[in-house]
């Protein structure tokens, strides 16, 4: 019985792990048709920015959830304005000049901290169900996972400023001719997925641990996760991310973790084979 | 090979590679001929991704994967064997084999240009987390231990076929090398001249209108995404030789986007530029990597941003046009 407790736990912070990594991007590439490799490094800068405040005695809640994110929207606002707003309507070029960005990224920070893992302790301790500790840490990102996606819903639903984003990429030349700045709306959008990305990066810090490559471990995951979700981004990556993170951790606890990962991108590929526009293309039609 | 006939840049180039090949061992030392053999290795890979991704239109990120599968094939096979005409021929049949199951999945599912790039990235990326995790007596194939993150060292390296006892010394295997290289650099112009390559050509430039033309686009991507997996694991099985060592490496992402930027650096659609990119960024690694001053990813991102914003076309394409504006189209035209 605490077994299956344990293992659920389990599954839900897969989960968890995997919307907060892919929901940034679910932003970006979703809304905005915008690949960015860089992706796995905005993570890893995230990372950085909360284990580098902690260190110089800011509150580590802090650090993650305003530190973190603000540090990355603000070099992802930078990014979108020198390089990704030349390449606008041109996806391969995009995605190839992100791929440089993601090689300096991972460079510039090589150079300052070095090619070694920093980490930061994870809060809050630990609580026992039956005979297993479990860290209450890892619940709280269930539910941050969870509150970010029902904020994201809510901003984009509710508010004027969901709208004005949703009528930009829907119609870019209608949303101008309505006094709209659809360039303005691209810089926003783009920050906020960077943000986001970077407050993901924050939250992982205690668990994973930061080092300038890990990137590389994200963002395949990432990609994998919002494609394979399809076209509602926050429907799409809450399925997808159910569906791997479930398929990840159960593999992960009968075999290894590497058997998981193998399993996750092989359910990927079956799925795009039979659903090639992502779950969200057949089921869920319509949903945001 | 352009309405048939050689072009004269094609036969230049072959001439050239000819002359490089032989008058290399007699001018360089030990240590520069060995330098060469890897370069010469590496270009084997470039025109793999150089053919599927300029001829093709196909975004392949995971030639790496090809190339690993190779070096681990061969080197698994090797060990086992003692003997490295089966290996060799076996680090191109099996990739071969994995890309034509890999692109099964991903052509017959119609699958577009970024979801591609995405997934092949990621089946390298995977690849790498694999073989990094085989560390132990308990992942081993036969004889050969995998051995992880630390890779598998001193693998047999190449003899004369059929004798054992008699490997290959380095001025041979710059040989060998160089001849793969002029074989497969001519062999995918000649295919490229064929049918076959018109028609490939043809749905890069417009997939719908082949596939109105009746012309089947998957099992065309399907094809070429093969033999790129092929010549990858060709290159694969050189470079492993060469150290006489494979390491999960091979798979690593910076692997990848070296790759990537050989040919965007040496251009998109030119067999030549592949080359000539991967000789360049080859050299500047091997200079970088003996300095402390300037990260390496650091340099690479840098450059790799430079083409993208800057020379999207890459050297050889932007050169034939410079020429082209200095001595007339239809000379330059042909070249390479």
């Amino acid at each position: 019985m605490d077994l299956v407790a344990v293992l659920m736990l389990e599954i839900l912070n897969g989960v968890a792990t995997l919307v907060l990594i892919s929901v940034g991007l679910a932003i970006i590439f979703g809304m905005m048709r915008v690949i960015n490799l860089a992706h796995g490094e905005f993570l890893m800068l995230g990372g950085y920015a909360a284990i580098v405040a902690t260190n110089h005695g800011v509150n580590i809640w802090v650090a993650m959830l305003v530190v973190a994110p603000l540090v990355v929207g603000v070099i992802g606002v930078i990014a979108e304005r020198l390089i990704i707003r030349v390449l606008y309507g041109r996806m391969i070029d995009t995605l190839l000049a992100t791929w440089g960005l993601s090689l300096f990224f991972v460079g510039i920070v090589t150079t300052i901290f070095g090619n070694t893992v920093a980490g930061i302790g994870a809060p809050l301790g630990s609580v026992g169900v039956g005979r297993y500790n479990i860290s209450v840490y890892r619940l709280v990102l269930v539910g941050l996972a969870a509150a970010i996606l029902a904020v994201i819903f809510v901003v984009l639903r509710r508010t004027r400023l969901g709208l004005i984003a949703r009528g930009t990429m829907e119609n870019p030349n209608m949303a101008a001719a309505l006094g709209v700045s659809p360039p303005r709306v691209y810089a926003t959008t783009f920050g906020v997925g960077a943000a986001l990305t970077g407050l993901a990066g924050g939250l992982l810090a205690p668990i994973s641990g930061v080092l300038p490559t890990v990137g590389a471990a994200y963002v395949a995951k990432a990609f994998i996760t919002v494609i394979s979700g399809g076209t509602a981004i926050l429907a799409g990556t809450a399925a997808a991310s159910t569906l791997f993170g479930s398929v990840n951790q159960l593999l992960t606890y009968f075999t290894t973790p590497v058997i998981g990962e193998a399993g996750l991108l092989a359910a990927a590929i079956l799925l795009l084979r039979f659903l090639p526009h992502g779950i969200t293309g057949k089921l869920f039609r319509g949903s945001l | 090979v352009i309405g048939g006939r050689w072009s004269p840049g094609i036969v230049l180039t072959t001439v050239a590679m000819v002359v490089i090949a032989l008058g290399v061992p007699q001018l360089v030392d030990q240590f520069g001929l060995l330098q060469l053999t890897v370069f010469a290795a590496m270009c084997i890979l470039a025109l793999s991704l150089g053919f599927v991704w300029g001829y093709g239109g196909i975004l392949c990120f995971g030639q790496s994967a090809f190339f690993g599968l190779g070096g681990y094939t061969y080197a698994v096979t090797a060990i086992n064997v003692g003997e490295s005409t089966l290996a060799t021929i076996l680090a191109v049949v099996v990739p071969a084999v994995f890309a034509a199951l890999l692109g099964y999945f991903m052509f017959y599912g119609r699958l577009s240009d970024v979801y591609l790039g995405v997934i092949t990235l990621s089946v390298t990326l995977i690849f790498f987390n694999l073989m990094n995790s085989t560390a132990g007596d308990a992942y081993r194939v036969g004889k050969a231990r995998l051995n992880g993150f630390n890779g598998m060292p001193s693998l047999p390296t190449l003899n004369v076929p059929g004798d054992p006892g008699r490997p290959l010394d380095p001025t041979e295997t710059f040989y060998l090398v160089m001849a793969f290289v002029v074989i497969v650099y001519v062999g995918l112009h000649v295919l490229l001249a064929s049918h076959f390559g018109r028609v490939v050509v043809a749905i890069r430039e417009n997939e719908t209108r082949c596939e109105l033309l009746g012309y089947d686009v998957r099992l065309h991507k399907l094809l070429v995404f093969t033999i790129g997996g092929g010549i990858a694991g060709l290159a694969g099985c050189l470079f492993a030789n060469w150290g006489a060592f494979v390491s999960p490496n091979v798979f690593s992402l910076t692997m990848t986007s070296q790759i990537i930027i050989w040919v965007i650096v040496g251009g998109l659609g030119t067999l030549l530029g592949p080359i000539i990119g991967c000789l360049i960024m080859q050299y500047l690694a091997t200079t970088l990597g003996t300095q402390q001053l300037a990260n390496t990813n650091l340099i690479f991102g840098i450059i790799f941003l430079a083409f993208v914003l800057l020379v999207p076309r890459g050297i050889v394409p932007s050169l034939r046009r410079l020429g082209a504006r200095a001595v007339g189209p239809a000379r330059v035209r042909d070249l390479a």
